[in-house]
């Protein structure tokens, strides 16, 4: 215990002091035993505030010291420094005691809030007094990055941070990269060629060597910590030799088995030996295992016989790749919202409706119809075309309550191109409010209205259902307050986005958390939107929230910027106040071991006793409050700090 | 069980004593926020910040009333949703036991309480010791597990 303790109280100029009487705290704290200076001054936190901190620390040699003042949140790394720099003792000595927002703030009388400022006060002062002198760890960094998933922000993020020199891993669990942009026709507001932009960013992934990318590839486990995670992913054999392969088309045009193509969201055919399309990255054909007929020579083995370049290997088998990195981004993307779910709008049932991916697959030169605009019914140009926005959005009833946020851009867009591709046709948008924040978004949905004479009906579509040949939707438009029924061509619909169906097992595998709509969550929505929880993971696109392309690249590259900030120093501090073992005590029963949820106890020694891996231990405590012979205990908020604690608080 | 104890109720004046146990991570944060935003609740829980609500040992509840605690309030993270990962499942299964615990001994239900207050619930915050405030004041002064000084 120590014996010369200072105490600090702020006023917080009125913000305390007008509820608490800091002058009684100051005087009756400087009765407490161990405490030989007491002082209480308008701001603690201004520069001569802190000045009298440092001096009254070196003037009294005072081994330890508390400071009444805010939330530690707020100034404990402040008083801390103070402490460390102007004081020139060990700032682990200081300690806050919150008696501005636990107590001034929240009450009104002052004998009360004085009262309970007392009690907090004297808490933080026998705590402190067997708090003990730290120094924070220091641990070694891996400077090679892992991003997962190679969508437009993995792309951005992995780009980035190869440009910064760092080697990257890049993991994507379809055979090429590109995620969703690359199935894009043209992108809101200025109408480029989604594919023309992303392509060049494609190649350079492959050409980069600070890149390694990994495709059909999935993680599977992770250990370690920030600095040191070590990854080990599972990647499918593809069953053709990428340095092989010369994409000549020989092999998919003997291939007896036709299944629907993913990357045109199945309104074409492919082989079970494909290319997802022509610039796919890595460019190599792949084999479709649960496609093929048995990756046997004796059932088929057709492609494999007409390859020339001898590139097809019936033989290869999946690997398990482990990967030491310092530091993970997380860009798992979206998914549309399941058509399973909107029966009322015939989707899945009808084949003239179409989510907005399959409109841009239909408007794309590279699509099903090489860019004409055609039923997928009977191949008919349609004339009307009614798009229906919240599809599965802003619902918290029945299905989504979170706005998906680009689907009122995506749908002016779609509207805008379908004039384009059928100049006589006529286009109706269901909306419930347009949202269109962004750089030329709003201008882009009004040139939609009038130039190209898109009819926007502000209201709900009840249902969709085909009569002779066409599709007939019921709704309401509340600005006329009448019931709308509209004979339409095909129907698209603006379905919701959510978190890609890995999501969830990626989190899990990450310990990250998700939010209630199972995106990943950020560690403070304000402040650190591209941090997870957990420190050296990193967040981007559209597997965070919904949000457009040029919002995913801000997040991608503000990813790696935090990655390349990370990773910037030889070494990583580790926070000091971590678990403790008294060996004397401990009988090596396993409990702590157990509890620890990051696995930093282990028996060890020739009396199988617990021992804390300091790097891995986070100091939650979990251990103490298992360990039934108080023989564990998390540094500086120990068993007996809290219990002199519970004493302070309770006056004995 | 709420009338094992036959003590004084409601005695004028009376002023529970109440331990407030809150997760760093969570319910202090949230208690933080109730200061923001300057809501009002009673001053007789005195918070004491823990790093998980999974530290909490069955100890420090009996030990605070067995000083004198009228109440003892323990706030975690909601369940899912832990700084720590799982240190509040841990929470919840323990403190679960320690209220099999103090029924056995005869104390009041109303006496020990958990709840899940994140660091964004400023308003659940202040509600919830308000009402456990409440709650104790109705019980009177808690003498089961004081110790006789």
């Amino acid at each position: 215990m120590t014996k010369r303790t200072g105490v600090f109280v702020c006023h917080c100029g009125n913000n305390i002091a007008a509820t608490v009487d800091v002058a009684r705290v100051a005087k009756e704290m400087g009765e407490v035993e161990g405490v030989i200076f007491s002082k209480d001054y308008v701001y603690m936190c201004s520069d001569p505030g802190q000045s009298t901190m440092a001096n009254a620390i070196k003037d009294n040699k005072l081994d330890s010291v508390v400071v009444s003042c805010c939330s530690p949140t707020l100034h404990e790394k402040t008083f801390r420094d103070v402490t460390e720099e102007g004081g020139e003792l060990n700032p682990y000595r200081c300690e806050i005691a919150n008696i501005r927002e636990q107590c001034a703030w929240v009450h009104k009388e002052k004998p009360k809030a004085t009262e309970k400022a007392l009690k907090i006060t004297r808490a933080a002062i026998k705590r402190v007094q067997n708090n003990q002198s730290l120094t924070p760890i220091g641990v070694p960094v891996t400077r090679r990055v892992m991003v997962i998933g190679g969508g437009v922000a993995g792309i951005q993020a992995a780009l980035d941070l190869a440009n910064a020199g760092l080697q990257v891993v890049l993991v994507e669990k379809n055979p090429t990269v590109g995620g969703h942009m690359i199935q894009l026709s043209e992108t809101f507001p200025t109408l480029d060629c989604s594919q023309c932009i992303l392509s060049p960013k494609m190649v350079e992934v492959s050409k980069n060597k600070n890149i390694k990318l990994l495709t059909q590839a999935e993680v599977q486990e992770v250990s370690g910590f920030v600095g040191n995670f070590k990854v080990k992913v599972r990647q499918k054999a593809i069953y053709v030799d990428p340095e092989k392969c010369k994409i000549c088309d020989d092999c998919a045009k003997v291939c007896p088995t036709v299944v629907p193509n993913e990357y045109d969201l199945n309104l074409t055919p492919r082989r079970a030996i494909f290319i997802p399309y022509a610039q796919a990255i890595p460019a190599t054909y792949t084999l479709d295992e649960s496609a093929c007929l048995g990756l046997n020579p004796v059932v088929c083995g057709k492609c494999a016989d007409v390859c020339e370049a001898d590139a097809i290997n019936y033989d290869m088998r999946p690997k398990t790749i482990v990967e030491e990195v310092g530091a993970i981004v997380v860009a798992t993307g979206f998914d549309l919202y399941g058509k399973e779910n909107l029966g009322e709008y015939g989707m899945g049932k009808y084949a003239d409706v179409l989510d907005g991916l399959q409109f841009e697959r239909l408007c794309s030169a590279s699509g099903p119809t090489g860019g004409h605009v055609l039923r997928p019914s009977d191949h008919k140009e349609p004339k009307n075309v009614v798009f229906i926005q919240c599809a599965g959005s802003r619902d918290p009833e029945s299905h989504c309550a979170y706005c998906s946020k680009i689907c009122c851009m995506y749908t002016a867009k779609h509207a805008t191109l379908y004039k384009h591709h059928v100049p006589d046709g006529q286009a109706y948008v269901f909306y419930i409010d347009i949202r269109s924040g962004g750089k030329g978004y709003e201008e882009f949905v009004q040139r939609s209205m009038e130039r190209d004479e898109v009819m926007y009906l502000r209201g709900r579509v009840s249902k969709v259902y085909e009569n002779n040949g066409s599709m007939i939707v019921k709704g309401v438009d509340t600005i006329s307050g009448k019931n709308v029924e509209i004979e339409a061509d095909m129907v698209v619909l603006a379905l919701a986005m959510q978190p890609s169906k890995g999501t969830a097992d990626v989190a899990k595998t990450l310990k990250i958390g998700r939010d209630k709509d199972g995106f990943l969550a950020e560690a403070h929505p304000k402040l650190r939107p591209v941090e997870s929880v957990t420190a050296g993971i990193f967040l981007a696109g559209a597997a965070q929230a919904p949000k457009d392309i040029p919002e995913t690249v801000c997040q991608a590259s503000a990813a790696a910027s935090k990655v390349i900030q990370l990773l910037s120093k030889d070494e990583l501090m580790h926070s000091p106040a971590i678990a403790k073992v008294r060996l004397s005590h401990c009988t090596g029963c396993e409990m702590c071991v157990q509890a620890c949820p990051y696995g930093a106890i282990s028996l060890s020694g020739p009396n199988a006793k617990a021992s804390v891996n300091d790097v891995l231990c986070e100091g939650c405590g979990t251990c103490q409050a298992v360990c039934l012979r108080a023989a564990i205990d998390v540094k500086n908020i120990t068993q007996m700090q809290v219990h002199d604690m519970i004493n302070a608080c309770l006056g004995v | 069980m709420a009338n094992v104890q036959e003590t004084a109720k409601d005695e004028p004046g009376f002023e529970p004593k109440i331990v407030a146990f809150l997760c760093k991570w969570c319910s202090s944060a949230g208690s933080d926020l109730a200061g923001v935003s300057r809501l009002q609740y009673p001053s007789n829980a005195v918070p004491i910040t823990i790093m998980c609500s999974g530290s909490m040992s069955p100890m420090f509840v009996l030990s605070a009333f067995n000083k004198g605690a009228d109440g003892v309030l323990v706030s975690g993270c909601h369940p899912g949703d832990c700084h720590y990962l799982k240190g509040n499942f841990y929470a919840r299964r323990k403190i679960y036991l320690v209220q099999k615990l103090l029924q056995f001994i005869g104390l009041e239900n109303d006496r020990f309480r958990m709840s899940w207050v994140s660091a964004a619930e400023g308003v659940k915050f202040a509600g919830v010791v308000d009402e456990f405030v409440k709650d104790v004041k109705k019980l009177g002064p808690q003498t089961r597990l004081k110790a006789k000084r």
